[in-house]
């Protein structure tokens, strides 16, 4: 909140089949456990069409809110709407939506094809009806092959298959996922990434995911809520969330930091200035305002790969961002570790105070790793508009 | 002995075999006293079954000694009316108390499983209660209570008869029914009842499609726990049974004590025989239910 940039729409993932409606309204939903507050004061509106993502620390309490929904558990305070109506007196069986299980929960004593089938069996659908319409949801999760099979005869992934074909043969209004790809493999989970995505597009229904991995929420969905401890700390789209966090809570969450404390300095429409005893005595200068009180502190995060590196040869005096004035947003320090990922080579750069700080260099050419070496003496900078300034 | 197979050493490269090595905590089988236990187990508990039914054959009336081969036993015991009726009495009993135990067994573990109420330790206590206690005392306690508190009425035309015995097999047999249900009720993973809601099913369906096919394995074993338990129960059956509902081994006991014929031993087998497919017929189906595993 406290950045004058706010996103626009190019960082928006195109999303046309969104509609503006709310499908789903969360209207000040609190549950209580005995004494645990596992969701506090919950207000949040999902748009029809949209994959949703609510992401957090295990335990803060998105599988509470999830089922809230599905009618599971009841809120202790608030309402939950569902197309507008609020489902307080509707149970389970009787909701327009339908939840794939961290479980998964395929029935293990029937075939796949009759697990698919039984939710259109218990809403009366007629036999012939079934039949073509298991038959599709098998091929869009493409498992049309193993129908017959009895689901301890096919792997984890096609389990989870059979539980999605299970929820969306019955066209919900809105599919709830709980931690859908944790329990696969690293090299499954990609793959199920995408064709969630892409069977979310196709099917046109109303995805709310739930994951504690950040890259997951960032991959797939097309706006996230961010949980701590049973509140919502930020809604925002993917980029937003990572650009633009509210808090240091988010800005830690979500990606890898490097986290400041310091004092605001300077305020004004144009630019600021933050004070922060562990970067020098220069400070950080940032070309936007910001909304906080001078003097207040402030903290200023700063993704490792907004910082660049350069040489820094004995005695040579200090380079200069052009968007930042002299002495700002620069810092002298060693370099301590190097790190090669191939792709990229993040280094831990101790300043003169002690602090170290993280930075990822992507590997443009084949010769790149090699331009730094350990101890060596580097300047860090940045440029004005990177760091993102928290109030809390 | 020929232990060559059960001791040999996998993967010992060469074919070059140690000659004496020391064996492993698990290998049993090499190990001479665990042997001699082994051996002496197999003696002392299928000797004696396999010499009743070989004298089930003998044209002796004397068990002690071999003379040739008959069904005479057989055709006699068929022929001897009480004996036959004490037999399906026993079987009639073991059914009819097999349905009830894990009717009630089943709702008793659902309920203690399921839900939570003031004093529920004091039902799961009072529910292993027929299991510890001493079954003479069990006897007694039936005799008295059939006597004077509830007396079944007399005379009633048969099955209704066995009433009293029923209910007292019953009594003790449903807590085991109810202790096995349980148990398979712990690994119950409760999503899969969810998610059948979340399908659209009502309870009373999820009961019936979800529950009931996981507690399958433990409602097949409950059911022939309680049968084998009532068939061959005779303590609390010899307090409780009145002269015209003689049980197959309170009918035996009487026939032992004027003298012991092959006739009894025919009986008997037919018993062991009757017991074994049942139970294999149990542990097959046990056996087709598919594992479950969680994802
Ligand atoms: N049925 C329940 N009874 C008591 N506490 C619960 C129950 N369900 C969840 N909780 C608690 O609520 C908190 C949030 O749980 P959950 O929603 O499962 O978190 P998440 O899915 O984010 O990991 C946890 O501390 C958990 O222990
Ligand atoms: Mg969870």
């Amino acid at each position: 909140m406290t950045d004058a940039h706010v996103s626009n729409a190019p960082s928006a993932k195109p999303a046309p089949h969104v509609k503006e409606n709310a499908i789903i309204s969360f209207k000040g939903v609190t549950k209580r456990f005995g004494k645990m507050v596992a969701v506090d004061n919950v207000n949040l509106d999902v748009r029809e069409g949209e994959f949703f993502a609510l992401l957090g620390p295990s335990g803060c309490g998105k599988t509470t809110l999830l089922r809230m929904l599905a009618g599971f558990e009841t809120p202790s305070e608030g309402k939950i709407l569902i197309d507008g109506k609020d489902v307080a007196a509707l149970p389970p069986n009787k909701r327009p939506v339908n939840m794939v299980f961290q479980s998964y929960a395929v029935f293990p004593h029937m075939k796949v094809s009759d697990n698919v089938a039984y939710g259109l069996k218990m809403d009366g659908v007629e036999s012939g009806e079934i039949k073509k319409r298991v038959e599709e949801a098998l091929e869009l999760v493409k498992l049309d092959t193993l129908g017959d099979r009895m689901p301890d005869q096919i792997s984890g992934g096609q389990r989870q298959r059979v539980a999605l074909a299970r929820a969306l043969v019955k066209r919900p209004r809105v599919l709830l996922l709980d931690e859908p790809l944790s329990a696969l493999d690293a090299k499954l989970r990609d793959q199920m990434r995408s064709e969630l995505t892409s069977l979310q597009e196709k099917v046109g229904i109303t995805f709310i995911m739930v994951t504690h991995d950040q890259d997951e929420a960032l991959a797939i969905a097309t706006r996230c809520a961010v949980m701590n401890r049973g509140v919502l700390t930020q809604v925002a789209t993917p980029s937003d969330l990572y650009e633009f966090p509210n808090s240091r809570f988010v800005a830690d969450f979500v990606g890898s930091v490097n986290m400041f404390e310091g004092t605001l300095a300077e305020d004004e429409p144009g630019h600021a200035l933050v004070r922060v005893p562990e970067l020098g005595a220069a400070g950080v200068y940032l070309d936007h305002g910001v909304t906080g009180a001078r003097g207040s502190t402030v903290w200023v995060a700063l993704r490792p790969e907004k910082i660049e590196m350069h040489k820094r040869a004995d005695g040579s005096t200090a380079m200069k961002m052009e968007d930042a004035p002299q002495g700002t947003n620069v810092v002298p320090g060693i370099i301590r570790d190097i790190v090669y990922l191939g792709s990229e080579t993040n280094y831990e750069v101790e300043l003169e105070g002690g602090r170290r700080i993280k930075t990822f260099r992507s590997n443009l050419t084949r010769y790149d790793q090699e331009d730094f070496t350990w101890d060596e003496p580097v300047w860090l900078a940045w440029h004005a508009c990177s760091p993102a300034v928290l109030l809390s | 002995m020929a232990d060559q197979g059960l001791t040999s050493v996998p993967g010992l490269g060469g074919g070059k075999r140690e000659p004496k090595e020391k064996p492993g905590p698990l290998e049993y089988l090499r190990r001479w006293p665990l042997r001699l236990m082994v051996g002496a187990t197999l003696v002392f508990l299928y000797l004696p079954l396999i010499t009743l039914m070989i004298f089930s054959f003998n044209t002796s009336r004397r068990n002690v000694v071999w003379q040739g081969f008959t069904f005479d036993w057989y055709e006699k015991a068929f022929n001897n009316e009480s004996l036959l009726q004490a037999f399906v009495n026993s079987l009639t009993i073991a059914f009819l108390c097999t349905v009830i135990s894990v009717i009630l067994g089943a709702l008793a573990a659902v309920m203690l499983w399921r839900f939570k109420f003031p004093g529920k330790t004091v039902v799961e206590g009072s529910m292993a209660l027929p299991i510890v206690v001493p079954e003479i005392c069990m006897g007694v306690a039936m005799l008295v209570f059939f006597a004077r508190v509830m007396p079944w009425p007399m005379g009633m035309p048969w099955p209704l008869n066995l009433g009293a015995i029923t209910i007292a097999h019953v009594s003790f047999a449903f807590p085991f029914v109810a202790t096995v249900v349980r148990a398979r009720l712990a690994s119950f993973n409760r999503e899969l009842e969810e998610a059948a809601k979340d399908l659209g099913a009502s309870e009373w369906r999820t009961f019936w499609d979800v529950l009931v096919p996981h507690m399958q394995p433990g409602l097949i074993a409950g059911a022939l726990l309680a049968f084998t338990l009532s068939l061959d129960d005779f303590v609390i059956t010899f307090f409780t049974a009145g002269p015209d509902t003689v049980t197959f081994p309170v009918k035996v006991y009487s026939m032992l004590r004027f003298s012991v014929t092959p006739e009894v031993n025919a009986a008997s087998t037919i018993l062991i025989v009757v017991t074994v497919i049942l139970t294999a017929v149990g542990l097959q189906m046990q056996n087709n239910e598919p594992k479950d595993k969680k994802a």
